[in-house]
């Protein structure tokens, strides 16, 4: 034990370096506030969507003229909007269809992206090149443009707009599974299951596409609120839900006309329930991020 | 068993890391390949597994010349090598229990039916018990890991065997451990051996002949034990 005898080091302030504890606390602090925050309000934000339906009904083409533009009261939470419908009961249907829409096309996507990026990669050589140009193609093109292109082909409804968010978002996926594939394609555990006798089909579905799974999934979740919006928006263009049927972007477009006139209500209320479970689906995807990769804490990419 | 003719292999065809490298491994017999860091014989074991397609020259195993490489290499062909590498951590996957990881070479090679037999067989050559077979890698220790990894090797009962620096990272009871279980192994199946690694008092005790690696990555014979 001759090492004990020596000096000890002289103490090098390392600022920049080290985070003072009270800072680090603070900051786990806020993080776990921000995650219950965005747990909280999802959780409620499911429950209203999946519960209001059954308990309020809604008539769709029902029209209240005599209660037309009504500011938020305790009979209307929200307000009404200018043909008198309430607003609340519009908004939690219309984030019932965003939600599906951004779930059922997340999910589109993601399944198209994983398989195309999986290919490339595991296939690699000039398949991967060729692809991966085709990808940059697709992404060279504004996703609402793209998206504009494919819901017009079709009549408006929630499935044309499903398959254009799902047309329209693979690339990234694809992107993310096709990088990550190729870092662990060459780890030695791939090179012992070749040595192992394993195809290539099976070390694809049994080594590369389990590792990547926790990014794509993560990917999926970050892919969610892209979907929201891109419904949102395709209807605000009155391209995407029929404008009768409530939806966050159709009423705030149905709104446009009335705040001119100083009624804030009927645009702020859909616009809010765009943003905040945008933002708590985003808030608990970046949580998970620090999971998977505590090193990239600081930006929250979506 | 293994004819290595005139190999050029590397990273970057302008620059390969080794020029013309010759090597045999008759059956049966035990060859220790030895040399400084970056000299190549990782690269060349790789080669000698079918990992890695050499630039040029020529690979005879069991009498056969070999066509292709990896996946493009018959499987009969790749499971005749079995292959334990230097960082038991990278070489397993971290989603696989390490009864798994040693089932995975039958279950990829449509023998599922010899999985609960060979594993409790082989776990057991190797001294892995049955509680650390149902642990993942990162909650066993590096010992406890390569320890897997051999087994994994040995599963399909490999007529050539091949330790690229299997112990470099081991304790000198883990590796004679290991050591004992592959001379277990060949003394019972009368597999060959190709052993590489920097501990030249090893690998002269353990294999019948070892061959010097010169930086310049050309091999010549220096010793026989």
């Amino acid at each position: 034990m001759t090492h004990t005898t020596a000096p000890p080091a002289p103490r090098v302030p390392r600022e920049g370096w080290t985070v003072p504890a009270g800072a680090r606390r603070r900051r786990r602090d806020y993080r776990a506030l921000r995650v219950r925050t965005a747990a909280a309000l999802v959780v409620a934000l499911a429950l209203a969507v999946l519960a209001v339906p059954l308990l309020f009904p809604l008539d769709q083409q029902a029209v209240d003229l005599a209660n037309k533009l009504q500011p938020p009261s305790a009979a209307h939470p929200f307000g009404t909007d200018d043909v008198g419908r309430d607003v609340l009961l519009r908004c939690v249907y219309g984030l019932r269809v965003s939600l599906l829409v951004g779930l059922v096309a997340a999910l589109v996507a993601s399944v198209l992206g994983v398989c195309v990026g999986a290919l490339a990669a595991a296939v690699g050589g000039t398949t991967d090149r060729l692809v991966m140009r085709v990808v940059d193609a697709i992404s060279s093109v504004p996703h609402l443009l793209l998206g504009v292109f494919i819901v017009a082909m079709f009549r408006p409804g929630v499935w044309p707009v499903i398959v254009s968010v799902g047309l329209t978002h693979w690339v990234s996926t694809a992107r993310i599974v096709r990088a990550e594939i190729h870092s662990l394609r060459s780890r030695p555990f791939i090179d012992a299951a070749v040595s192992g006798g394993a195809s290539r089909w099976r070390v694809a579905v049994r080594h590369l596409v389990p590792g990547v799974w926790p990014q794509a999934a993560l990917a999926a979740v970050l892919m969610v609120p892209h979907a929201i919006w891109h419904e949102s928006a395709l209807s605000f263009l009155g391209l995407g839900i029929p404008p009768h049927q409530a939806s966050l972007g159709t009423m705030t477009e149905a709104a446009r006309g009335s705040l001119l006139a100083g009624d804030w209500w009927p645009t702020l209320f859909p616009g809010l329930f765009i943003v905040i479970p945008t933002l708590a689906i985003a808030g608990l995807a970046g949580a998970w991020r620090e999971r998977i990769n505590p090193r990239r804490r600081s930006e929250l990419m979506l | 068993m293994l004819e290595l003719r005139a190999i050029t292999a590397g990273y970057d065809r302008r620059a390969p890391v080794l020029r013309e490298v010759d090597l045999t491994v008759a059956d049966g017999e035990s060859v220790g390949l030895l040399g400084p860091s970056g000299c190549g014989k990782s690269t060349l074991a790789r080669v000698a597994a079918l990992l890695h397609r050499p630039d040029a020259g020529q690979v005879r195993l069991a009498g056969e010349p070999v066509t292709g490489f990896r996946h493009r290499a018959p499987r009969a062909q790749r499971t005749a090598v079995g292959v334990v590498f230097q960082q038991p951590r990278l070489s397993a996957d971290p989603r696989l229990t390490l009864r798994d990881l040693v089932a995975e070479p039958l279950r990829a090679t449509g023998r599922a039916a010899h999985v609960p037999e060979r594993t409790a067989d082989l776990a057991r050559t190797v001294g892995l018990g049955d509680d650390l077979l149902t642990r993942r890698p990162h909650e066993v220790s590096d010992g406890q890991l390569q320890r897997a990894c051999l087994a994994r090797a040995l599963v399909l009962r490999p007529r050539l065997l091949i330790c690229d620096e299997m112990t470099a990272m081991l304790d000198a009871s883990t590796t004679a451990a290991l050591v004992g279980v592959v001379e277990a192994y060949r003394a019972d199946s009368g597999a060959a051996l190709l052993a590489v690694g920097h501990d030249r008092v090893l690998l002269e005790r353990w294999c019948d002949r070892v061959t010097e690696f010169a930086a310049s990555g050309t091999a010549s014979e220096a010793a026989v034990a």
